[in-house]
């Protein structure tokens, strides 16, 4: 049934500590089980001594103090206003009370069942941590400002300010974990996995954990031969195991993991590894929490102090981007992420090379990240292509305007370049005077380009088709945007010079469906997995969004919004879109495993297996290619 | 043969509401009184054409509201206002759980039990329901009636017949937060902060009953 009063006085606990650590679910419960007290000024709760109430409170309005009697004397205690805790202790211990309370002026007050709440502590550790903490700190004599904020005695449950949850909470583990004895098998180790599902087991001495193997470990120590199945998994074990006690936090887990280069944590009673095995925490099992790692980074990038740091996180983020690939967590998503890291990072960039200067930007300006960057569809570290823009400005300003804009542009490409992004080799960036102008520069330069195209100019300009604003003035930004579609929509006959160019793209497969590789060169027979497979499904996203006037960067979505406006072709884009995806996928991970820019693939590592789900992906370019070819009747343009 | 002049019969949750109403011992002790607030949501203020849409309640025991003593139900919807959806937000084919108008009015009878009502200019809403429950052949409703309009002037005891006192009012004196004004469940939660507000005042002169707060509105307890 509906109800609306328990669903109110949720959302006024779920604000206060410790309510904000328990499930909504959990604290509905407890909502609807409430009794609501209302106390005229100076009127008693409970007495010093009374027997303890069903209940504990919690102040909606108004305050309440504590006092106690000692000495002949009245002592007071304590004043606890909205939000605060009081009456806590029948929870804790079946005592009377040790300080009376009364409504230190007109309050109302929550009633929440104790019995109710038995329960809860048993489910929540940092619950029951907390109540102890505040109980403890109400029995001290804390009434001076200095104590009055540390009522409230835990500071993991306090410090949880923004809504997300995930950091704090308790991070879930596998609380039965499977072990087998050293003297085990290797072969009997791996049977019990299979059967078992599981990733790694635990050696156990007694509940003691002493060491772990993981697939990883069969794949390396066995599969290559250096041990035999028939040997003990004593001499293949990773030992000793990385340990930490009951009650961890995905943050915690997190960074332990992390520190350690591990992919296992083991949970034991004290969280040493001399005590009793409760559990084993996988990295797996926060990934499925997650986008918690990406909040802490973003934070880190704020709080940054310099480019050092910056750089530091970026090598995470890196790491990060690893993770996820390997666990097969969606292209799209982890693109988002660290596209957002990305951003959060020349942001600060900015933000930090403007204090550089000691000066604030003359006039308001934007900076704008192109092509892949423009696109969030940058995972690995690629060259910065970049741009900006300034509000248009009188003449005998313009010269001050554009030496400010330069000089904040090389400082922050500097940066960028410090933190991991080469510099473009074709100099398209924000430091280039060529692409950092005001914005009718611009508006004249696009005008240009989508007039008067010319095969050159066109590959030059592709790039600056996919800008997006990254910091600064969002008007200045969607002013540009609106120009070049309104340019674009004057003169389509631009679109099909772009297609022209995109079908010049060499095809990935020769007549023989064998990979086209590189003739020559430094990478000679190496397939371009970007030129050749990636780059003409990008290419035919941006025209056909050009064409439809859709104001998206990213592929997939690109792809992704297509199959709404065009719903004739919604197969065939959705097709571009999961290729895309698996190409995206494959590159970088090329990228991970060779520490380069994944652009080059060695036909002859892949597996087989690898090369047909690569081929697979060179159907839908073919086909998006045709239907460039009739849309925009690029043959017509054949003879320029 | 039927027996033209026997007593009507009456379904049972009638039969129950009338006996546990009549001669209800527990009425003495204050504290043993159970209060329900209540607030009827309707399509407009017609008795005759127009219709509830939702019924909320929460029950008041010895100076506590009980959240889990609290009942709401919303009623589908023959007859339909479009005006006063502006007001309460329940549309005709919104999405709460909805049951006929019989099947409400039976389960809030069962949950008004031996209580007294209370409410916010309760011959409104006590009208609205006794219309409702003239259309199963039964009523008008025998509880003990409130209203926190004649409480607060029996308390200020300022010109009790010319000055109507809305909600909003009684908000603002005595000092009750509004939020989710007009939905049923949430103008009773309001009624109630001010009843227990306006009963402690009554305490603070004398040991309150049930005969001094029926007095305060003699014309709803005829």
């Amino acid at each position: 049934m509906k109800n609306t009063i328990a669903e109110r006085i949720l959302d006024f606990l779920k604000d206060y500590p410790p309510f904000n650590l328990i499930s909504k679910t959990t604290l509905l419960e407890v909502a609807k089980n409430v009794e609501i007290l209302y106390f005229e000024k100076d009127q008693i709760v409970f007495n010093q001594n009374d027997i303890p109430h069903e209940h504990f409170y919690i102040i909606y309005e108004g305050a309440v103090r504590l006092y106690r009697f000692g000495e002949g004397k009245k002592h007071i205690v304590d004043i606890c206003d909205e939000g605060d805790l009081f009456g806590l202790r029948p929870l804790i211990m079946k005592e009377n009370y040790l300080m009376g309370a009364a409504a230190n002026e007109e309050a109302i007050l929550y009633g929440i069942p104790i019995s109710l709440f038995n329960e809860i502590i048993l489910n929540y550790p940092k619950v029951s941590q907390f109540l102890i903490a505040s109980f403890a700190t109400n029995t001290r004599d804390p009434f001076t400002d200095k104590h009055k904020g540390k009522l409230f005695a835990n500071i993991s449950a306090i410090q949880k300010v923004e809504n997300s949850y995930s950091e704090t909470q308790s991070a879930k583990y596998n609380k039965n974990p499977i072990t087998c004895s050293p003297e085990t098998t290797v072969q009997e180790a791996a049977k019990i996995m299979t059967e078992k599902l599981i990733n790694s087991i635990v050696i156990a001495e007694n509940k003691i954990p002493i060491g772990i193997i993981t697939d990883k470990d069969v794949r390396i120590k066995i599969g290559t031969g250096q041990f035999k199945i028939t040997d003990k998994v004593r001499d293949i074990m990773t030992s000793p195991v990385i340990t930490f006690p009951e009650n961890i936090t995905v943050a915690e887990a997190q960074i332990t993991l992390l520190k350690h280069k591990v992919s296992h944590l083991c949970i034991t009673k004290d969280g040493t590894n001399k005590s009793e095995l409760v559990g084993i925490l996988a990295e797996h099992d926060l990934v499925l929490t997650q986008g918690n790692s990406p909040i802490m980074l973003t934070k880190e990038i704020k709080n940054a102090k310099d480019v050092e740091t910056l750089k530091y996180i970026r090598t995470k983020a890196s790491d990060l981007t690893k993770g996820y690939l390997e666990q097969e967590i969606p292209i799209y998503f982890v693109t988002k992420v660290i596209s957002e890291i990305n951003t959060a990072i020349t942001k600060k960039a900015i933000q930090l090379s403007i204090n550089e200067i000691g000066e604030k930007p003359p006039v308001s300006y934007a900076w704008l990240a192109l092509g892949s960057q423009g696109r969030k569809e940058q995972l690995l570290m690629t060259d910065q292509d970049n741009a900006l823009v300034f509000e248009n400005v009188e003449e005998d300003q313009y010269e001050l305007v554009k030496t400010y804009f330069l000089t904040l542009a090389e400082k922050v490409t500097e940066k960028l370049n410090i933190v991991g992004f080469d510099y473009c080799p074709a100099g398209i960036m924000a430091s280039n005077t060529k692409w950092c102008l005001s914005l009718r520069e611009w508006k004249n330069q696009f005008k240009e380009w989508v007039k008067d195209p010319i095969a050159e100019k066109i590959l030059l300009s592709i790039i600056f088709f996919d800008f997006e604003l990254i910091y600064g003035n969002q008007e200045l930004y969607s002013n540009m945007a609106d120009a070049v579609f309104r340019y674009i929509q004057k003169n389509k006959i631009f679109l099909s010079f772009l297609g022209k160019v995109t079908l010049d793209n060499p095809p990935p497969l020769g007549f023989f469906k064998q990979f086209l590789v590189e003739q020559d060169g430094e990478n000679k027979d190496s397939f371009d997995i970007k030129s050749r497979a990636l780059r003409p499904l990008v290419d035919a996203a941006r025209i056909f969004s050009l064409f439809h006037n859709l104001k998206i960067n990213n592929t997939i979505a690109r792809y992704e919004k297509l199959m709404e406006v065009e719903p004739q072709n919604k197969d065939l884009f959705e097709s571009c879109a999961n290729a895309f995806k698996i190409l995206l996928q494959f590159r970088t991970l090329q990228g991970l495993t060779y520490n380069d820019s994944g652009k080059f693939v060695d036909i002859r590592t892949l597996s087989k297996a690898d090369r047909l789900k690569l081929k697979s992906c060179f159907k839908p370019i073919k086909n998006v290619q045709e239907a460039l070819k009739l849309r925009f009747n690029t043959s017509q343009i054949t003879q320029i | 043969m039927i027996p033209f002049f026997s007593r009507k019969q009456y379904p049972k949750f009638w039969k129950d509401h009338l006996e546990k109403v009549n001669g209800n011992k527990k009425y003495g002790n204050y504290e043993n009184i159970r209060f329900v607030v209540i607030d009827t949501e309707t399509t407009g203020f017609d008795f005759y054409k127009d219709r509830i849409l939702c019924i909320g309640g929460v029950a008041i025991k010895n100076n506590k509201i009980l959240i889990s003593d609290s009942f709401e139900i919303y009623i589908k919807q023959d007859v339909f206002n479009k005006e006063t959806v502006k007001i309460h937000g329940i549309r005709r084919n919104g999405d709460e759980i909805k049951v006929t108008e019989e099947e409400a009015l039976i389960q809030f009878i069962n949950y008004l039990d031996d209580a007294v009502i209370v409410a916010h200019h309760t011959s409104f809403d006590i009208g609205m329901i006794n219309q409702a429950l003239k259309r199963l052949n039964v009523g008008p409703i025998k509880s003990r009636l409130l209203d926190t309009n004649y409480l607060h002037k029996k308390l200020s005891g300022t010109n009790p017949y010319k000055k109507l006192y809305s909600l909003d009012d009684l908000c603002e004196i005595y000092n009750v937060k509004m939020h989710d004004r007009h939905t049923a469940l949430g103008d009773a939660l309001l009624t109630a902060y001010i009843f227990l507000k306006i009963t402690s005042k009554f305490k603070k002169n004398k040991a309150v009953n049930l005969n001094d707060l029926l007095a305060t509105n003699y014309q709803l307890n005829r």
